[in-house]
């Protein structure tokens, strides 16, 4: 076995539009979860049992099958019921859906440990219990989040490489098909191994200074 | 409501497959099991060599994704000279991968017991040995318990993947009635059920064995 690294240089350009589209692809799905995510932890709070209840069951049935049979349920699943999406689309839905209900979970566990008497001090004080989220709750938890946030995005990274299933043109896909086409299976995998290591240290150290960061206010 | 005749025809079909799922999960804990515990003891070893390649283990396997390890494991094997069968790659696979996992929540375990009580051990003249068994392995499985049991439902939901290089699992079966019967809704919405229903009775077991070892 002779390794042929040519096979990766002239195929670069390709190679730089798959790891651009993961990227892609990761930050819009991670902008989708945490904003549903945060959405459905918050209307946790405002709501009812009858609505808490329902998001529970969201988040038990997101968290509870495959990634991958969540896509294709989307996917290809989803003209049964009139929708009808691209792959990436699909996939970016898909990623941000699945992460939503993890960072919903997250986010519930930081407005809990906020102690009650601070929001007890902010509602004598006149405070409307948007403000308290806003002002009291999200600067707090943000401190004791942040390890399990990007414990969470490094998680998507990860499942970024499952959206090659469904014909989405990420770094996966392009490198397998690589692959396939000039059975320089070892050169592509390996590369491909390479940056996904790549871009989970990135993103360690990226969430060790964000750690850093939102921490330089407290006492410890 | 054909879609409906598909989904309660499928099940049966499906649930057989889940047999493999589950089998399949359970055979990757039990050999991750044992490396992850070979991992963990390099990590926590004396032996600055034995650390390094512990955590390069753990860097390289939480690092890259299942399914590019499941490729590798596939395609690369056979071009130096391994050629293994599918069903062989894919347990192999999740059991190395799911090992690195594990081995991070044991050793977070050990860490977890204060040192007082081992050199408490010490002065009474256990033996290594028994302060392992006696002292550190009760509460380390006390304290990881949640964390094994997230990892054996995380497990359970990668062993999906496998249905890349056609293992007969149960997401495989329900690509092949979905791709047979035209139908994917209901065809994955029964892979879907079976999933849940595994899971829940997964957490459930693990919250029994919580409350069982749990000392007041």
């Amino acid at each position: 076995m002779h390794i042929n690294p040519s096979v990766i240089t002239s195929n670069a350009g390709p190679i730089l539009d798959g790891l651009g589209i993961t990227v892609f692809t990761w930050t819009a799905g991670i902008a989708i979860g945490i904003a549903l995510g945060f959405f459905i932890a918050v209307l946790q709070i405002f709501c009812g049992r009858v609505v808490r209840g329902a998001l529970r069951v969201y988040i038990e049935i997101i968290r509870g099958t495959p990634f991958l049979l969540q896509l294709f349920l989307l996917y290809y699943g989803g003209p049964s019921f009139g929708l009808r999406l691209e792959p990436m689309t699909a996939g970016i839905l898909g990623l941000g859906l699945y992460g939503s209900a993890y960072f919903a979970e997250i986010f519930r566990a930081g407005f809990l440990s906020v102690p009650s008497g601070q929001l007890e001090a902010a509602d004598v004080l006149g405070m409307a219990r948007w403000q308290m989220i806003l002002r009291i709750q999200v600067p707090q938890m943000l401190v004791i989040i942040v390890p399990a946030l990007v414990n969470l995005i490094i998680v998507l990274s990860k499942e970024t490489a499952v959206l090659s299933i469904v014909t989405v043109p990420e770094l996966t896909f392009v490198l397998t098909a690589i692959g396939s086409a000039s059975f320089a299976f070892v050169e592509t995998l390996l590369t491909l191994c390479l940056c996904y290591l790549a871009l989970v240290e990135l993103t360690a150290r990226a969430g060790r200074w964000m750690e850093s960061r939102v921490g330089r206010f407290m006492i410890r | 409501m054909s879609g409906l005749t598909t989904f309660v025809q499928s099940m049966p079909l499906l649930a057989h497959a889940a047999i493999s799922t589950i089998w399949i999960s359970l055979l990757s804990l039990f050999i991750g099991f044992f490396i992850g515990t070979g991992v963990c003891a390099a990590r926590l070893s004396r032996h600055a060599v034995l650390r390094w390649i512990g955590g390069v283990y753990v860097g390289v396997f939480r690092g890259v994704p299942m399914l590019v390890q499941l490729l590798v494991a596939y395609y690369c094997l056979p071009f130096i000279g391994i050629n293994v069968p599918p069903l062989v790659a894919a347990v192999g696979t999740a059991s190395l991968c799911t090992a690195s996992y594990i081995a991070e929540i044991m050793r977070g375990g050990f860490l977890g017991i204060p040192a007082g009580q081992l050199e408490a051990a010490r002065v009474l003249g256990m033996s290594w040995f028994d302060m392992l068994v006696r002292i550190q392995v009760p509460q380390a499985l006390r304290l990881t318990l949640p964390a094994l049991v997230n990892e054996m439902i995380l497990l359970l939901k990668a062993s999906s993947l496998i249905s890349v290089v056609g293992v007969e699992e149960l997401t495989r079966t329900a690509q092949n009635v979905a791709a047979s019967t035209f139908e994917p809704l209901p065809a994955y919405l029964g892979a879907a059920v079976i999933y849940l229903c595994i899971n829940g009775v997964l957490a459930l077991a693990g919250q029994a064995a919580e409350r069982r070892l749990k000392i007041a």
